[in-house]
């Protein structure tokens, strides 16, 4: 995704001159095409997140379009005053790329796994949130959003070769995607675990319950009324995210159906404990924390009760 | 000067009297309001003059190229809003706003407010917009400029020192900073606080162009400031040299104020002090 995202970035870079790169000095492998593409227009900032968005906010004011880019963790917290005094608060189009979320850095340990980043994101109403779910619809929603007014969060992944089935790369603001049939249940998910929550869906239709599965790709803006249509047929719906169960899609879709109405029982699946130092692969810590595709097989079918009383 | 006011603009106005002028509205407004911050306001006063008097290249608050000017400290910001009423860019109604229901007119800058190029308040973040500014001025290649006015407890923050390396780094010649070194802030002196001595030693060693001036002679401020060519070399700062609630008296030095608002008897002091009369 972030090596598409880059690519894509480069395309409407070389036709745009207001884009602007800024990096923290992170992205070894992945930025340097789009250094020679563009030129002076690519600044290494050194490793100073917060003055990268201080920069960009100066930049975005006499007209430029900057894009600052770093993991995840050091691209949303370490600046987030900044980003709230700065573009949010004068309303500029500068795009903040934060990459790998959840547990993509797996073996880097606690300090690199972004488990809060679309929370907090997504709790400045000023500012779109977007977390494509494969490399397909990475490029699709760069394109759609890239020179839209005021500024933007990217949580992109760097995995260029899953797609997500059904997906097709689409993507519409403010909207969400549904990749499969089944009306009973619905599995929801954002980022870049939507192609295993797709399978687990397939899995448990399987086991003869209807069990849709919906991509939500843009927290901000919300897909409320989307959602409300899909929530309202439903009788169970299973959110699952490489994010802290608190502030990222769970708490977005729990706030949607208590605020409407909508009869249908949430399980929120997420990182619910404290970081406690074990680290490992990616596919290690999701499972550890209950968000392998077996897991999320088990415990929607362990919740038939909820949808048969 | 198109949008100014006959009579009002620095045209007509020596900087001098443009600083005594300043002084005056930040001790009606802070009185009429009843708030603080009065002896950070008194203390950038003749900066404030000097920038808006003659260093800055400003004929419209919102053309495209005028310099850009960020007060990241923003707690002196009426001292702004007096020297923006003066150059004919808000008016006395408006100004009789500050601090009141529904104004954009607070202790700290609005962006939504003309002439206010960033909105600030939270200290450390002016110094990266700054730079910022002055890069999207050269990657334009415009030879607008850059003035960020910085406190010294101000540098406290690490971000400024982060911003301090890029510029330096990437030779912003068409940054300005100056720095308000009263030597005070919230709590306290700034030696006693966490001390930034010597200053100028550390800004120099961040690779800055550095001179020490004094930031209450408004002529030479405006001569230095004018001098500064901002066409080559590396990013110029000013440690000004200041005091504290400078013009009045009982407040020279006094860290109290700071906060507090002036009692109807200090008041009429004070404005006697600055204007020479009580006040009308």
């Amino acid at each position: 995704m972030r090596a598409t995202f880059i690519r894509t970035l480069g395309d409407l870079a070389e036709r745009d001159e207001r884009i602007l790169f800024l990096t923290g000095d992170l992205g070894f492998s992945v930025v340097e095409p789009l250094a020679a593409r563009i030129g002076r227009r690519f600044i290494n900032v050194g490793v100073a997140e917060q003055n990268m968005v201080g920069l960009a906010t100066g930049l975005a004011e006499a007209g430029f379009i900057p894009f600052v880019y770093s993991i995840a963790t050091f691209a949303s917290l370490r600046p987030y005053e900044f980003i709230r005094n700065g573009p949010l608060l004068h309303n500029l189009p500068v795009r903040i790329i934060g990459v790998g979320g959840g547990f993509e850095y797996g073996t880097a340990g606690s300090t690199h796994h972004a488990l809060e980043d679309l929370g907090v994101m997504r709790l400045q109403p000023g500012l779109r949130v977007i977390a494509p779910a494969d490399f397909q619809q990475t490029a699709t929603a760069l394109n759609a959003t890239w020179d839209l007014p005021g500024p933007t969060y990217f949580r992109i992944g760097k995995d260029e070769q899953t797609v997500v089935p059904g997906l097709d790369g689409r993507f519409e603001l403010g909207r969400i995607q549904r990749v499969h049939p089944g009306h009973e249940v619905l599995l929801i998910a954002v980022g870049s675990i939507a192609a295993e929550v797709v399978a687990a869906a397939a899995e448990v239709t399987a086991h003869g319950i209807a069990c849709g599965a919906l991509i939500v790709d843009c927290l901000n803006p919300a897909p409320i009324d989307d959602l409300v249509a899909e929530l309202a047929g439903c009788r169970l719906a299973v959110t699952v995210e490489a994010h802290y169960v608190t502030g990222g899609l769970g708490s977005l879709v729990s706030e949607i159906v208590a605020e409407h109405g909508i009869g249908c029982r949430v399980l929120r699946r997420g990182i619910s404990r404290v970081p406690d130092g074990v680290s490992g692969s990616e596919r290690y810590l999701l499972d550890r924390h209950g968000l392998s595709r077996a897991a999320i097989v088990q415990a929607t079918l362990g919740s038939r009760e909820l949808i048969i009383g | 000067m198109t949008s100014a006011q006959p009579g009002t603009g620095p045209g007509f106005m020596a900087p001098t009297e443009l600083a005594r002028q300043i002084r005056r509205i930040i001790l009606q407004q802070s009185r009429r309001a009843h708030v603080g911050h009065i002896g950070s306001a008194l203390s950038v006063a003749d900066l404030l003059a000097a920038l808006y008097g003659g260093a800055l290249r400003l004929s419209t608050p919102d053309h495209p190229d005028r310099d850009r000017f960020v007060l990241s400290k923003g707690h002196a910001a009426l001292a702004l809003y007096a020297a923006l009423h003066l150059r004919g860019w808000l008016t006395v109604a408006e100004l009789n706003t500050y601090c009141g229901d529904g104004t954009l007119l607070g202790v700290h800058p609005e962006r939504a407010l003309p002439g206010i190029d960033f909105a600030t308040g939270s200290l450390g973040q002016g110094l990266s917009i700054a730079a910022g500014a002055a890069l999207a001025a050269r990657l334009s290649g415009s030879s607008r400029r850059a003035f960020a006015l910085i406190s010294d407890a101000e540098c406290n923050e690490g971000a400024i020192w982060e911003a301090a390396m890029f510029a330096a780094h990437h030779q912003l010649s068409n940054l300005v900073v100056i720095v308000d070194q009263n030597g005070q802030q919230a709590l306290g002196h700034t030696s006693e606080v966490l001390d930034l001595s010597p200053l100028e030693n550390r800004w120099r060693a961040f690779g800055w162009d550095t001179r020490v001036v004094d930031g209450h002679d408004v002529g030479a401020l405006v001569e230095t400031m004018r001098a500064i060519d901002t066409r080559s070399g590396p990013p110029r700062i000013l440690i000004a040299r200041t005091v504290f609630g400078a013009g009045v008296s009982y407040m020279r030095g006094q860290v109290k104020w700071h906060y507090l608002p002036m009692s109807e008897e200090e008041y009429q002091r004070a404005m006697i002090e600055v204007t020479g009369s009580p006040p009308q």
